[in-house]
């Protein structure tokens, strides 16, 4: 017993060394940008893949105007203008969740202006066609915003998501509100839109403001089908 | 403003992760500085010398597991006269103190019963009839392994510095999910357990069969209540004195283990309530260089972590509640079409941001923790497909022992044994 009081308590000499914890420190920030770096290049490759989907648009595009000059007069069943419906929906979805998710907004905000553009030349082309070969066709203009929490406006694209998938003839083209560019400007000011009363949309030159649930749209785009039936009957 | 609470929350969201990589990487960086000094021995161990060794087993209620432990100690690979077993009936009200009885013909066992007081009142009672230079406790669910004894014998033997020398814990059987779970969590805690020791600076002395230099005690006092964590308190108190903790991972010591959920979550409630408050009492030992590592890493680590899985818990939920709630607008605004969502996969959807990486980084540390650990515990590599069990179970349900620990700390309720 008397054994154990012989000794005085071994007190531990710490180990205690900065320079390891600086190290460790060195080494956590190198895997962050480890880290980063893979996220960049797996971002940069999305935005290539954006940027490719766009530029099959644009070349699409182009020979579609470029055909439909080139025949104006002749067969309208060498005008192949449908086919990009898809594509441009597909960008759209992409364009969408890289604004959300990738964190190079500038890039994804130019493809996003030039995605407009495609939208505007792809509408006037599309309803050229549409009025000179008497293809069953109709046009949403849809307008939303990202600038602020829009609650309506994401209801809004889901309707018209389903809406398009029900009517393949139905054309879709959505606008952000508040990108800033010209050419969309100038749409906003023909059609008189604010942005107190988004979404908005517009079916056959009519303004519609606010949310409008799939029946009243089904009912509107099938309208504007038997319109265009009408139209077309009238004509001689 | 919703831009400004987004940016706090992945502010801090990547802070918990840089945190919890930062703790990986230094018990990384520990394990190479480490590597030759961590052995697995085989077979028999042998000493120059054989210390008297009290070994105390205190139980309340164990009438079946008891005479298992009791056996566990005769078979140890010690001299027999040199090991002194107290049995300790802590008011018990089956019959525990007739399983004990079991064993009064034996010189070397001394059999004590008192009134119920917790299970560091009956340690105190076992220390006070401790004669010998060495005592250690072992809980009367726990089986030590022959060779446990000698091993952990061994670092006293070389370094006379050392004050106590804790075993690796490990699972046996595992009969349940929640038992594979945990033998898993078990095994990585042997690799995390070897770092601190190594670092100086474990946090915990656990009940089965951590032996002391019984000096400790005359110099340190005695078990004190400490939030139903005693085995944590008298370790921080050591940290505090600056006693040397060392822990011995080919000491084997097979531990029983909760075998539901619910008995796994009170058993981890009181941990780490009693991690919290042991760190609150023990505050001014906190960032000291005189208290090294301990008061640098494992504290600070411990803490961060709770606050870490907190904080991903509220985050889940508040990522899920937007999901089912973006879910249910759809819903509501076009009906349901479940072959839209799950028809066409594209690999362009998978998220790529910097945190995917991270997050498989630390599950990679974690794999490489458990794949340690059983190299440290069985002396091979291996990487058993109950990680996932383990990823699973934890990841579910310690956040919320977690918060409960904390909400507890706030009103000052300390949790039940049982």
């Amino acid at each position: 017993m008397a054994d154990r009081y012989r000794k005085k308590p071994g007190l531990e000499i710490k180990m205690f060394d900065w320079k390891k914890y600086f190290v460790v420190f060195l080494i956590t920030i190198a895997l962050f940008l480890s880290a980063s770096y893979l996220s960049n290049y797996f971002g940069s490759k999305k935005i290539g893949e954006l940027k490719s989907i766009q530029d099959q648009i644009a070349i699409s595009l182009l020979s579609s105007e470029t055909q439909y000059s080139l025949l104006s007069d002749l067969s309208c069943k060498n005008v192949s203008g449908a086919v990009l419906s898809d594509e441009l929906a597909e960008l759209a979805r992409k364009l969408e969740w890289g604004e959300k998710n990738l964190g190079a907004a500038e890039e994804v905000l130019s493809i996003k202006k030039y995605y407009s553009l495609l939208e505007i030349k792809d509408y006037l082309l599309a309803k050229k066609i549409a009025e000179r070969c008497k293809t069953k066709s109709a046009f949403i203009l849809y307008f939303y915003t990202t600038a602020e929490n829009c609650g309506e406006c994401e209801r809004e694209g889901l309707v018209l998501t389903a809406l398009r998938d029900k009517y393949p003839e139905l054309r879709v083209y959505s606008f952000d509100y508040s990108i800033d560019l010209s050419a969309v400007r100038s749409m906003l000011s023909i059609f008189k839109i604010k942005d107190t009363a988004l979404p908005a949309l517009v079916i056959d030159d009519e303004l519609l403001t606010g949310f409008h649930s799939l029946e009243d749209l089904d009912d509107r785009v099938q309208e504007s089908f038997k319109l265009q039936e009408a139209i077309e009957a009238e004509k001689p | 403003m919703k831009g400004i609470m987004t940016f706090v929350s992945g502010a801090i969201f990547y802070f918990f992760i840089f945190l919890t990589v930062y703790v990986q990487v230094f018990f990384l960086v520990t394990f190479f500085e480490n590597r030759g000094k961590i052995v697995v021995r085989k077979g028999k161990t042998k000493l120059e010398n054989y210390p008297e060794v009290t070994v105390i087993v205190p139980a309340w209620n164990e009438e079946r597991t008891l005479g298992k432990t009791v056996e566990s100690i005769f078979r140890l690979n010690y001299p027999e006269n040199k090991v002194r077993i107290i049995l300790i009936d802590d008011g018990s009200t089956d019959r525990t103190l007739e399983e004990m009885q079991k064993f009064s013909d034996n010189h070397r066992v001394k059999i004590l019963t008192k009134e119920n007081g917790g299970k560091y009142t009956a340690l105190n009672l076992g220390l006070l009839h401790t004669e010998t230079e060495f005592v250690g406790c072992l809980d009367s669910d726990s089986v030590a392994d022959p060779d446990a004894l000698p091993r952990l014998m061994s670092y006293f033997e070389k370094d006379p510095s050392v004050m106590a020398v804790a075993p690796s814990l490990v699972v046996p059987k595992p009969k349940t999910i929640i038992q594979s779970a945990q033998k898993m969590e078990y095994l990585m805690s042997v690799y995390s357990k070897k770092m601190l020791g190594l670092l100086g600076a474990i946090h915990v002395t656990p009940g089965p069969l951590t032996i002391f230099r019984t000096r400790v005690f005359d110099e340190l006092g005695p078990y004190r209540s400490a939030h139903s964590t005693e085995d944590m308190e008298i370790a921080y108190r050591m940290q505090k004195h600056r006693y040397k903790i060392e822990h011995c991972n080919d000491a084997y010591v097979y531990t029983g283990i909760p075998r539901t959920v619910r008995k796994l979550f009170r058993q981890r409630l009181r941990w780490i309530y009693g991690f919290i408050n042991n760190s609150i009492d023990y505050r001014d030992i906190l960032f000291r260089k005189k208290y090294g590592n301990f008061s640098f890493f494992t504290i600070p680590a411990g803490i961060a972590s709770i606050f870490a899985v907190c904080y991903l818990l509220v985050r889940i939920f508040y990522n899920l509640g937007e999901f089912v709630h973006s879910k249910f607008v759809e819903y509501q605004t076009v009906g349901f079409d479940l072959g839209a969502s799950l028809g066409n996969f594209d690999p362009f959807f998978l998220s790529t941001k910097s945190f995917i990486f991270l997050e498989v980084l630390i599950i990679g540390f974690v794999a490489f923790a458990m794949m340690m650990g059983h190299r440290m515990v069985e002396g091979k590599w291996k990487l058993s497909f109950k990680i996932v069990h383990f990823l699973v179970i934890f990841s579910l349900v310690a956040p919320f022992w977690l918060l409960k620990a904390i909400w507890q700390t706030v009103i000052a309720k300390s949790p039940a044994w049982r």
